[in-house]
């Protein structure tokens, strides 16, 4: 996030798009329903009505996949009626001309037509962003996991600067970060073409920088991404896999080419809580501490990097991940010791400029949102003041681009998929709460009625949903939320599971799957296969 | 600023301060339990009631603005009278279990009626007979217990936003509940346990899998470990278990959490966790220990390196773990095993 969470309560208008924020980061959701209630103004752009649509002063459900068009359709009345910020343009971008002139093409009737909506939303939606004191944009995974992704991204931050709603409080672009540490991990270097602090590995002072501080050589090469890896593990050209607190049997698109990749790594390593899809791979099991079981610390979405602390002895004997990966290192003969995390993030901050100034005692209470280079530097409540990281914002001029799959007459419907309130990504953890369970106890999809009426399906019925991928059974929840030509189901459960269906199409830049588009058909069961369903709940498998 | 004087001690305060405020930055306690900082001022249970010298009644401390000169006494002798006589209605229809109350030792009331010597209610009136709803998966609502603060009720509109709870019927009469009293399960609530978690007393009061006395329990504030929020909690902990969860007032979450937050823990002590490491032989996993799994690990690394190159070798980290053991994850197969194969599930 450029923005701190608690900014939104200040802000004048929200614009929320591809992100069902009070089920996936439900705290952030409330927040934004008190800022309605103070007086902020809701645009939402989605495919599902989902419940923040009921707050909403614009909703506009658009196609899955036709985020730029939207975007675009909205800069094209912003510009045509004069609501840019013109000092915001001339003093902190470039490139505004190439922008205005291919935005010329996007009046927003066909901007309504790619995205199968009413034009005069996008014509409400773009006067009011461009038009509030203060407007801020939270977006997820909805903007990020298609094939556009990036530029999906990149339209946004046009969106943003063309309205000058960037680089002071309560305004900016905020991703929701998935993940308790998704932003840490980032920021840590888990990344193939980065050190921690996003140093790039292909730099040669940068390599030599932690040549020194590691007393070791280091590869220039950029490794592989996940999506590559996977790739890669399924030609057999990688040997070893060691996969830490990742089930990406569940969580990554086209599950059988995930189980291929498995099955032919050599050796593969998998160190968890549980005993989940992905460990039953594995050639060797490694018991990890929970997070109530260890120190350290988690970076959230507002970069705030805040304590972990330990309140229960690891179960068995289990260990911390910290000391696993320690211990390994030992054994490969790095003698570099830790005795508590807190000595490693003194390493951490001491190669991690944008941590340098972290320390356990100064984020004791309260936490401290980087970037914070030096021990007295206060933090950074929102980023973008005064001027951007490269200096000047760079418009792009990004083109509409359709999704990788587009419906078809064999496969009719389009699958969206995303999280339900009451699951946590793979259900590792809350497969295991029961009340959790009885809630949301299997997997399922969403129709509109007028589709299942079509398909002769009605709610509760199990149906068989395939798509080139691969092919599923799930229930039917018959909602009136969605469009006729979209299906939703959640990604949690791995009986029944949406990746099984999802596209493995990549965003060319960032790798990210195509997760939230893919074409689907959807079918009833015949009579054999009803019953061979009803012997295997009666064997406790489904329902 | 203003001067006022409260308990004879002469005091400058923020003209917008109330009552309550002032003397809190002055280390003085008025007994509350409607009170919520992050609330509107609602004035509900009277029990922070002050003696304001010149007034006609004694004023609400939580609802009155201070005003410059004001003379106030926080535990004068009427003071006292007051919260005492507060008390004993409040008890007067109130179960008198506390041997049995989960909430003893956590219970506002049981506090405060200790504090002004309450042992029960003096008019031996009708006591409430609600049946207990307990058709939400995680809490109970226990409206024989309720004192009707209200502050579940706000918590629920003013700062959820979900307005699944509200107070039905009047007088003796007045509860809290779901809409047209249909029990909780047909409302729109999300259990989130907000509302459990500002309740004073014992009316909603978490379903947990242990027995424990708060007094034998410690907290420890930790991050909630699942989504990117970053909510701040305390984990309750008795004997090495998580018994409760209550949320703290971090900078991202404000003293609010979500289902999974407040009630999803009990996978830290599941049966089934992982409990030793895992070494497969013929296809069947069998126990080993740290040294085998170790040994196997390290000569499998070496071996492959040798064999076919650094770059054969791939991790996938985690965003579920700290960032500690982020960096040590990258560093092992950048400085040790000599890879940049190294990513997680960020792009997904």
């Amino acid at each position: 996030m450029t923005n701190s969470i608690n900014e939104v309560l200040d802000t004048n208008v929200i614009f929320v798009t591809g992100s069902n924020t009070t089920e996936s980061h439900p705290v952030i959701g409330a927040k934004i329903r008190q800022a309605v209630q103070r007086g902020a103004k809701l645009i939402v752009a989605e495919p599902r009505k989902i419940d923040l649509a009921k707050d909403a002063e614009v909703f506009i459900q658009i196609k899955p996949g036709t985020n730029v068009a939207l975007f675009n359709g909205m800069m094209h009345v912003i510009l045509e009626e004069g609501l840019h910020n013109k000092d915001f343009i001339a003093e902190r971008t470039e490139n505004f001309e190439a922008l205005e002139k291919m935005l010329k093409a996007y009046t927003p009737e066909r901007a309504a037509e790619i995205c199968e909506v009413d034009a005069e939303d996008i014509r409400r939606a773009a006067r009011l962003y461009a038009q509030a004191d203060k407007a801020s944009i939270f977006y997820c995974m909805g903007i990020t996991q298609h094939t556009n992704g990036v530029n999906n991204v990149m339209s946004i931050s046009n969106l943003a600067m063309l309205c000058g709603q960037i680089g002071r409080e309560s305004t900016g672009v905020n991703p929701l970060r998935g993940q308790n540490n998704v932003q840490g991990a980032c920021d840590m270097g888990a990344l193939p073409n980065v050190y921690p602090g996003y140093q790039p590995v292909n730099k040669p002072e940068i390599t030599e920088k932690f040549e020194k501080a590691w007393g070791t050589g280091l590869s220039e090469k950029p490794g592989l991404t996940v999506s590559e890896i996977m790739n890669a593990a399924g030609h057999g050209d990688i040997k070893f896999l060691y996969i830490m607190g990742e089930n990406p049997m569940v969580s990554d698109p086209d599950t059988t080419h995930v189980k291929h990749a498995l099955e032919h790594t050599e050796f593969l390593v998998v160190q968890d809580i549980f005993m989940t899809e992905t460990a039953q791979f594995a050639h060797v099991v490694l018991p990890a501490a929970a997070f109530a079981e260890k120190d350290g610390t988690f970076s959230n979405t507002e970069r705030r990097v805040q304590r972990v602390r330990k309140a229960v002895e690891p179960v068995g004997h289990a260990k911390p991940d910290w000391k696993i990966l320690m211990e390994l290192m030992n054994h490969l003969g790095y003698q570099k010791m830790y005795r508590h995390p807190e000595e490693i993030m003194e390493e951490i901050a001491s190669v991690t400029p944008s941590y340098g100034g972290i320390t356990y005692e100064r984020i004791d209470e309260k936490g401290i949102q980087w970037p914070c280079p030096t021990p007295d530097h206060p933090g950074t409540k929102f980023l973008h003041k005064g001027s951007f990281a490269r200096g000047k914002g760079q418009f792009m001029s990004l083109e509409h681009k359709p999704s990788a799959e587009e419906v078809d007459p064999d496969y009719p419907l389009l699958l969206t998929t995303g999280r339900i309130l009451y699951h946590y990504h793979t259900r590792t953890m809350t497969g295991k709460v029961d009340g959790l369970n009885r809630i949301a106890p299997e997997s399922f999809i969403e129709i509109h009625p007028h589709t299942a009426a079509g398909l002769k399906i009605q709610n509760g019925e199990y149906v068989r949903v395939s798509s080139r991928r691969g092919s599923i059974v799930t229930k039917v929840k018959v909602v009136d939320t969605i469009e006729k030509k979209v299906v939703f189901m959640p990604f949690h459960y791995a009986i029944g599971a949406a990746n099984m269906l999802t596209n493995t199409a990549l965003d060319p830049t960032c790798k990210t799957p195509e997760l939230k588009v893919c074409a689907v058909v959807v079918e009833k069961l015949s009579q054999t296969e009803l019953d061979s369903l009803r012997s295997y709940a009666a064997a406790g498998f489904i329902g | 600023m203003i001067t006022i004087t409260i308990n004879d001690q002469k005091v400058q305060v923020e003209n917008s301060s109330t009552i309550l405020q002032a003397a809190e930055q002055l280390g003085i306690r008025i007994p509350t339990f409607c009170h919520d900082k992050r609330l509107v001022p609602h004035g509900a249970c009277r029990i922070c009631v002050v003696e304001v010298e010149g007034a006609r009644n004694l004023m609400t401390a939580c609802t009155t603005p201070v005003a410059e000169g004001m003379v106030l006494y926080t535990d004068s002798d009427k003071v006292a009278k007051t919260r005492k006589e507060i008390l004993e209605l409040m008890i007067e229809n109130h179960p008198l279990d506390c041997l049995t109350c989960e909430k003893a030792g956590d219970c506002k009331l049981q506090d405060y009626c200790y504090q002004y010597d309450v042992k029960e209610g003096p008019f031996h009136g009708v006591k409430k007979s609600y049946k207990v709803d307990d058709t939400n998966l995680f809490y109970t609502n226990n409206q024989n217990k309720c004192i009707l603060c209200g502050k579940c009720v706000r918590v629920c509109n003013e700062l959820q936003c979900t307005g699944a709870i509200g107070q039905f019927e009047r007088g003796f009469d007045t509860h809290v509940g779901a809409p047209f009293d249909k029990g909780m399960e047909h409302s729109n609530c999300v259990s989130c346990g907000n509302c459990v978690s500002v309740c004073p007393v014992g009316a909603l009061m978490p379903k947990s899998k242990e027995r424990f006395r708060y007094w034998e329990t410690q907290k420890v504030r930790t991050t909630c470990s699942y989504c990117g929020v970053g909510c701040q909690m305390d984990l309750v902990v008795k004997d090495n278990k998580i018994v409760d969860v209550k949320p703290a007032e971090g900078p991202a979450n404000d003293g609010l959490l979500c289902v999974k937050g407040k009630f999803g823990y009990n996978f830290v002590n599941h049966p089934d966790r992982l409990k030793t490491p895992l070494i497969k032989k013929n296809g069947r996993f069998k126990e080993a220990t740290w040294d085998e799994a170790y040994a196997l690990i390290v000569d499998k690394i070496k071996n492959t390196k040798d064999r076919y190159g650094a770059d054969a070798l791939a991790g996938l980290s985690s965003a579920r773990c700290t960032n500690e053991e982020n960096y040590l994850m990258q560093k092992l197969f950048r400085a040790v095993i000599g890879t940049n194969n190294i990513d997680h599930c960020a792009r997904l």
